[in-house]
């Protein structure tokens, strides 16, 4: 297990920068320059409000790990997990049929006892591990699987085209989990990757204290202001999304508008064969490339996930400046600050720090999708049109052709 | 131009003195000479079209569109020098129209090139139908350019005086047509062809190009329609990138490192939005040929009525002379063959005198003289026609299939230019996207 422990310090979470900051995890005596408590307990950290931070709770040393790892992510060479999903393979039983999907991990972490892994999952095991995610790491952004429902009578489940592409999003699940500094120590994650048989009704017993006590409440709270940065996510995402949702409406317009057009140029070439003596060579080469799905899928549900992370966040924000004034209103009692508003502070630090991290985890990987995705969508566009052209072309020399005895029309 | 595509024929004008057979054997000449530099030759075309106000017949003001015709004799020793300036005139489309009827009337064997339509038909949503609009009336404008084309470069239309006039004769021109006495033969030929009646021989190839005629029709009809939708769902599909150019200009805004990528994009998406226009105008071409043909259609129906017709007459003439025929034997004979009232009467009522007989008998007989002269006329005449005709109708055919070929050959280039847009674009918003 190595890291780099060099300590860096980060932009702001919190009220100020958190600085020289040393690993927990790491086995060098850090060196601190104040410490309250001057020993040399490596798991002391000073906010700079004064007060120390817990760190032996695993939701803070996992937020702190988070935090040191965002520039380790970018570089290949500390990996040392790696994860991959194909060879998918139709089931056939008496009650459905399904795809399986080869995971294969290789890594070198003592959490895990072999080296090698190789386990085959269905896409409810995919989903029954995010949800799993989501439960026990509330603060932690989680990447999004493909979509889930498909219209029976419209896309082919079993089709190469969707399992190939469906495989596609799920390497990227798992690669996306493998990379993130705390989801990939997650329990789930490392069942999902080793069982044999993934027991889905008996929950693991690791749930984080965070996990139990941060639920999703839609209203019922009241916050002061979200601090800048995070109304800014929050304006960003709203633009965001509003923008991706009209794009999927554009393509999917385009590609109904082609498809019309298809048949009626169909009709054309077919009513022409009847004028014309020696008929007319239709080109039924004539189909369109693009499917029917929504292009912007991914991103959608990511987006979704970030506007639901920062509202979770809000609450924390709220219950905790709730407790403030609660205090603030027995103030002239002058009893000390209780320590579950010290709790409560530390849970928004925390989360607000988890939530920044993978915040710019999130912008840089969502550039590389959306590259990815745009010059797909490209490429699509242009493999229609050529398809088209080759069509159209190869039309024409028949009809020149003066030589030609009987035509067939399709 | 239309007409030119692959055709060469191009009449002989002007030289009208010459007997049938001489000019039959010109014509031949004509058709021997594709390519080869002719005798005589003549450029025609519409130039320009212009709006007129003027008193019409009940002395009101309307407004109407004149059209140029340029005609200038070209002489093929003098190739190469400056060409004379053309000579000109102007004329509505009414008179178009009345040069039409009089050819279809002289000339019933013949399928008479279509006018192009008087209003606007078939278009699509983008399209005005309005006479006045400048586009419409630069379409016609074309489209009377290639009936003029059509007609001279037709084997036998082509050498009619009338027709002669119409391109050169600016003053008094409408007289010299009413001159002919045609109206009345019009007018006759519209109630004929209207009417209803039973041919009891009809020939058999007459009534199948009768059918392939209502076939050829309703065909191109449909042609016309969906062609009416691919162009409007075509232009929706341009306009709607454009909603794609509005849509990446505004998420730029929100965007860092993106924002150029997506900006520049957006450009892209914009400008092939914009290039649909041109197109569509373009494509209007293939309606317009398309068209074209669908009008063709009734002409070659009308020849196929005007068989009918002859034929009818000649059936007509026919049994007229039969019954004629038979009534002479019967007072010949003294049989009554058929009831007939007379017969009746003249045996209530008595028979005739032998005097009375004779001069019936006389009378019939030059009936049937007559009746018979009739009979080998139509005969004559339907077998002309027939032979006429037929030979008009094949080369008619042959141009159907040449110019419905070269239109859609046509179509075929304007959608490969459609793709080849739709492949540089995208090609072009690609490369922004893979910098972002």
């Amino acid at each position: 297990m190595s890291y780099a422990g060099t300590p860096k310090s980060l932009p702001s979470s919190g009220q100020k920068p958190i600085q020289e900051m040393c690993h927990p995890l790491s086995a060098e005596e850090p060196v601190l320059p104040s410490s309250p408590d001057g020993g040399s307990n490596t798991k002391d950290l000073s906010l700079p409000n004064g007060n120390t931070v817990d760190t032996s709770s695993p939701a803070s040393s996992s937020s702190l790990l988070n935090r040191l790892q965002l520039d380790d992510d970018l570089d290949g060479e500390t990996r040392d997990l790696f994860v991959t999903v194909d060879d998918p393979k139709k089931h056939v039983s008496t009650m459905e049929t399904y795809i399986t999907y080869r995971v294969s991990t290789k890594t070198t972490r003592t959490e895990f006892d072999l080296p090698e892994y190789s386990v085959r999952r269905r896409y409810q095991d995919f989903d029954w591990l995010r949800n799993k995610l989501e439960d026990s790491q509330p603060t932690h952004l989680i990447p999004p699987l493909p979509e889930k429902f498909v219209m029976k009578g419209v896309v082919d489940r079993f089709s190469e085209e969707f399992v190939e592409t469906r495989r596609k999003a799920l390497d990227k699940f798992l690669k996306r989990v493998a990379d993130h500094p705390v989801l990939s120590f997650n329990d789930h994650f490392n069942a999902f990757l080793s069982a044999k048989d993934l027991n889905k009704r008996q929950g693991l017993a690791l749930l984080s204290k965070m996990g139990e006590s941060v639920k999703y409440v839609t209203g019922g709270y009241k916050l002061r202001a979200r601090p800048v940065e995070f109304a800014a996510m929050g304006d960003y995402l709203d633009v965001f999304t509003q923008k991706l949702g009209t794009i999927d409406r554009i393509a999917q317009r385009i590609i109904k508008e082609q498809s019309v057009v298809l048949l009626l140029l169909l009709c054309i070439l077919s009513w022409q064969s009847c004028v014309l003596v020696r008929g007319c060579p239709s080109c039924c080469s004539f189909h369109t490339t693009q499917l029917p799905t929504p292009l912007t899928f991914d991103l959608h549900v990511a987006s979704l996930c970030l506007q639901n992370v920062l509202k979770k966040r809000d609450q924390v924000q709220a219950e905790y400046e709730a407790k403030l004034e609660a205090v603030a209103f027995r103030e002239d009692k002058k009893t000390p600050v209780p320590t579950d508003v010290e709790k409560c502070q530390d849970r928004v630090e925390c989360f607000n720090a988890d939530l920044k991290a993978d915040w710019d985890r999130w912008q840089n990987n969502k550039r590389q999708d959306f590259r990815q995705l745009l010059t797909g969508m490209a490429d699509k566009n242009i493999q229609y049109y050529e398809k088209c052209l080759a069509a159209w072309e190869s039309l024409i020399p028949l009809l020149q052709d003066k030589q030609e005895a009987k035509v067939e029309t399709n | 131009m239309m007409a030119d595509t692959g055709s060469e024929e191009i009449a002989v004008i002007g030289n009208t003195d010459l007997t049938p057979s001489e000019l039959e054997n010109n014509i031949k000449n004509t058709m021997v000479e594709k390519g080869a530099t002719l005798l005589k030759r003549m450029e025609i075309n519409v130039a320009e079209a212009e709006k007129r106000t003027g008193k019409n017949a009940v002395s009101m003001q309307e407004t109407y569109t004149v059209y140029l015709i340029e005609t200038r004799a070209v002489d093929p020793s003098s190739e190469g020098a400056n060409p004379a300036p053309p000579d000109s005139l102007w004329r509505r489309y009414s008179e178009f129209e009345l040069l039409r009827n009089y050819l279809l009337v002289t000339y019933s064997f013949v399928v008479v090139p279509p006018l192009p339509e008087k209003r606007a038909e078939f278009v699509w949503h983008k399209l005005s139908a309005d006479n006045m609009d400048p586009d419409f009336v630069e379409r016609r404008r074309v489209g009377l350019e290639n009936f003029l084309l059509r007609v001279a470069s037709h084997p036998v239309l082509s050498n009619d005086k009338i027709f002669y006039s119409f391109l050169t004769q600016e003053q008094g021109w409408k007289e010299v047509v009413f001159e002919t006495g045609f109206q009345a033969k019009s007018d006759s030929r519209l109630k004929a062809l209207n009417a209803t009646f039973r041919v009891k021989n009809p020939d058999k190839r007459f009534a199948e190009m009768k059918h392939y005629g209502d076939e050829l029709q309703s065909v191109i009809s449909q042609l016309l329609r969906v062609r009416a939708r691919v162009a409007d769902r075509l232009y929706g599909v341009y306009k709607v990138h454009g909603n794609y150019g509005r849509v990446f200009s505004e998420w730029s805004a929100i965007e860092r490192e993106m924002g150029d990528g997506l900006q520049s994009a957006g450009h892209h998406m914009d400008a092939y939005a914009a290039s649909v226009d041109d197109i569509l105008e373009e494509e209007e071409h293939y309606a317009d040929q398309l068209k074209e043909y669908l009008f063709y259609t009734e002409a070659l129906r009308a020849v196929c009525r005007k068989h009918e017709l002859c034929q009818f007459e000649l059936e007509m003439a026919a049994q007229d002379l039969t019954s004629k025929k038979q009534q002479r034997e019967e007072l010949a004979t003294g049989t009554v063959r058929t009831f007939s009232l007379k017969g009746m009467t003249s045996k209530l009522f008595g028979q005739e005198t032998p005097e009375q007989r004779e001069a019936k008998i006389k009378t019939l007989e030059s009936q049937i003289e007559e009746g018979e002269e009739m009979v080998k006329d139509k005969n004559a005449e339907s077998e002309e026609f027939v032979k006429n005709a037929w030979v008009d109708i094949e080369r008619f055919r042959e141009q159907k299939d040449r110019d419905l070929k070269e239109a859609l050959i046509s179509y075929a280039i304007m959608q490969i230019s459609m793709c080849k847009k739709g492949i540089q674009v995208w090609s072009n918003a690609k490369e922004c996207f893979s910098k972002m």
